[in-house]
């Protein structure tokens, strides 16, 4: 009796379950192998129908003494390097910035809440908008920003933020600090909420002071919660892609993987190449998942539940 | 004590600021035109509404909220129907293979949105879905469904075992338990997950542009990302600064008012998960 209870509600979750598993094959997993099929095919995008097998020819060939494909091409290179600067020195700055404000955030004050719903405002505001919105405020001729460094002497002349090479990535991750340390903020102030407050209640009586407090009781403490939130985010910034689109349009100083795979594959019509580097993308993220659940597993000391 | 409150007072007013100027800043410029864009000013003068009228009478810009909306409110009805049935599933029955597919669902929200386009972009166009509102909610499974399971599955698991147990006694089937024990229970977690998917599905980008091609489809990220102006160096500021004035206010609306909500569900995605 039991039994046939325990079994019939099996039966119940699959089917349950089978409406998401069909969605999401069909959203999911079947393009997935597709793009990776397409990577070792000569698809154009007119003509996806027509793709004739060419082995790893878009991912490195050599013909008359060149090298050709997307590893040979030093502008796929570069885009690597780019998404990894903008990877570390954003998820960095975003860490260290979203610390604070949690800090001050979990301080009980009368205007608390008012805070609160103005942190979330540059998350809720769409990628599109806020690249727009900082490609004005950066505008070389009549940008804000140009205008504040001028007068506070700072700079002697207007710099062009978004075309200039050496400063086009700085105003990329400009632009992404200001719309996702909010979510870091959040998620860290959750983390802080859940602490024990006996721990610094006790320490602060001992006559430990702040900065003391804040290094050996609460950073310990959260450190999990942090690790979580930074893997995310760092996980979540390696397929940036609208920011740039909008922010630094064609600039190769800029151009993040997902740009380049996306150029070969719309621009240049060429759904090979393209679902090559689409494919190398998905493997580099793959396995930067795969080490931190098993790096998490075994902290965790053994099952998901 | 006195110094270190005011200290704190400055730091939350630094903050404020840092996060709302931007907005403020496109706010005052999406009511300059002409001339007055060229000068900056930190303070609004006069409101002079031009551009917001030229942005609905240069582009349909009225059609691209409207076809937003369908898609955002689509995708959240779907994502919720779907997710909470799965929901039930993971959170309340033992199975075996249940924490490989928690597993698998949490990778699929890692996906880089460009690693399935060249697949979806074929499979779009064989459904004759290119061009098409129906593509875009299809497409914006990929990213709602997840974490709506997830986040859904961390809340359910939470409920007592009482109610369902003497729904069970009493014979109910799972979908009877699911519509009526849980649903109501789910209020809360629904509205939280239902406005996340919302303002992502909303945001979206790369595949509204992909998959569509004409302005009438066009949803409104992607009409403010090809507003251009005479030449490609002149950029029609003030009417681009209007139409994201436009679109950001209900999602600022929103946040405002479910402020709780939102940041519950965030934090139940990342931190209990």
């Amino acid at each position: 009796m039991a039994g046939d209870h325990a079994r019939q509600r099996r039966q119940t979750a699959w089917w349950f379950l089978s409406p998401l598993l069909l969605v999401l094959l069909l959203v999911a997993g079947w393009p997935l192998v597709r793009t990776i099929w397409f990577s070792f095919t000569d698809a154009s995008l007119m003509a996806m129908g027509e793709a004739h097998w060419v082995g790893f020819e878009n991912y490195l060939s050599r013909f008359d003494g060149g090298w050709f494909g997307v590893l040979a091409d030093p502008l796929w290179w570069q885009a690597v390097r780019n998404t990894l600067v903008f990877v570390v020195v954003s998820v960095t700055l975003e860490t260290v910035l979203g610390l604070a404000i949690a800090l001050v955030l979990q301080w009980r004050f009368p205007a608390n809440p008012l805070l609160r719903a103005a942190v979330l405002v540059p998350w809720a505001i769409p990628t599109i908008v806020s690249a727009k919105m900082w490609g004005w405020l950066l505008h070389d001729q009549f940008g804000l920003v140009n205008d504040l460094l001028l007068r506070l002497g700072l700079v002697s002349v207007p710099l062009a933020w978004t075309a200039d090479p050496a400063l086009a990535m700085s105003a990329v991750i400009m632009a992404d600090v200001w719309k996702t340390t909010p979510f870091m903020a959040l998620l860290l102030l959750a983390a802080l909420q859940m602490l024990p407050s006996d721990y610094m209640e006790a320490a602060r009586l001992d006559g430990v002071n702040a900065m003391r407090r804040f290094w050996h009781i609460t950073l310990p403490l959260i450190r999990p919660a942090l690790v979580v939130a930074v893997t995310f985010r760092a996980l979540d910034a390696m397929r940036i892609f609208d920011l740039i689109y909008v922010l630094t349009p064609n600039n190769p100083e800029t151009a993040s993987m997902s740009i380049y795979a996306r150029q070969q594959l719309v621009d240049f019509q060429d759904v090979g190449v393209g679902s090559a580097a689409s494919t190398l993308l998905f493997f580099t993220i793959a396995l930067f998942t795969i080490g931190f659940l098993a790096l998490a597993q075994r902290r965790d000391g053994g099952q998901w539940r | 004590m006195m110094p270190r409150r005011i200290a704190l007072y400055l730091w939350v007013a630094v903050i404020a600021l840092y996060a709302l100027f931007p907005f403020y800043y496109a706010v005052v410029t999406s009511f300059k035109s002409g001339s007055a864009l060229f000068q900056i000013d930190y303070l609004p003068h006069k409101l002079d509404w031009q551009n917001y009228l030229a942005v609905f009478r240069e582009q349909p810009f009225g059609r691209n909220i409207l076809n937003s909306v369908l898609v955002a409110s689509a995708v959240v009805g779907l994502s919720l129907l779907l997710g909470l049935t799965a929901a039930y599933a993971l959170a309340r029955i033992q199975f075996r293979g249940r924490g490989l597919l928690l597993i698998t669902i949490l990778g699929v929200s890692m996906f880089p949105q460009v690693a399935v386009l060249s697949g979806l972009f074929e499979l779009i166009r064989a459904f004759g879905l290119y061009n098409n509102l129906l593509g875009l909610i299809y497409s914006y499974m990929i990213f709602t469904l997840p974490f709506t399971v997830w986040v859904l599955t961390t809340f359910m698991r939470e409920l007592s075992r009482e109610m369902e147990e003497a729904a069970i006694m009493d014979g109910a089937s799972a979908w009877t338990i699911v519509t009526m024990v849980f649903l109501p229970l789910m209020g809360p977690a629904m509205v939280s997950t239902g406005l996340l998917a919302f303002i992502a599905s909303w945001n979206e980008f790369l595949f509204a542009l992909t998959f569509t091609l004409t302005n009438e489809q066009r949803t409104v990220p992607v009409a403010i990302a090809l507003i251009s102006g005479a030449s490609q160096h002149e950029l029609p500021w003030g009417r681009i600064m209007a139409a994201s004035v436009i679109v950001t206010v209900p999602v600022v609306g929103l946040v405002v008012l479910f402020q709780r909500r939102i940041v519950a569900g965030l934090t139940a995605g990342a931190i209990k998960g």
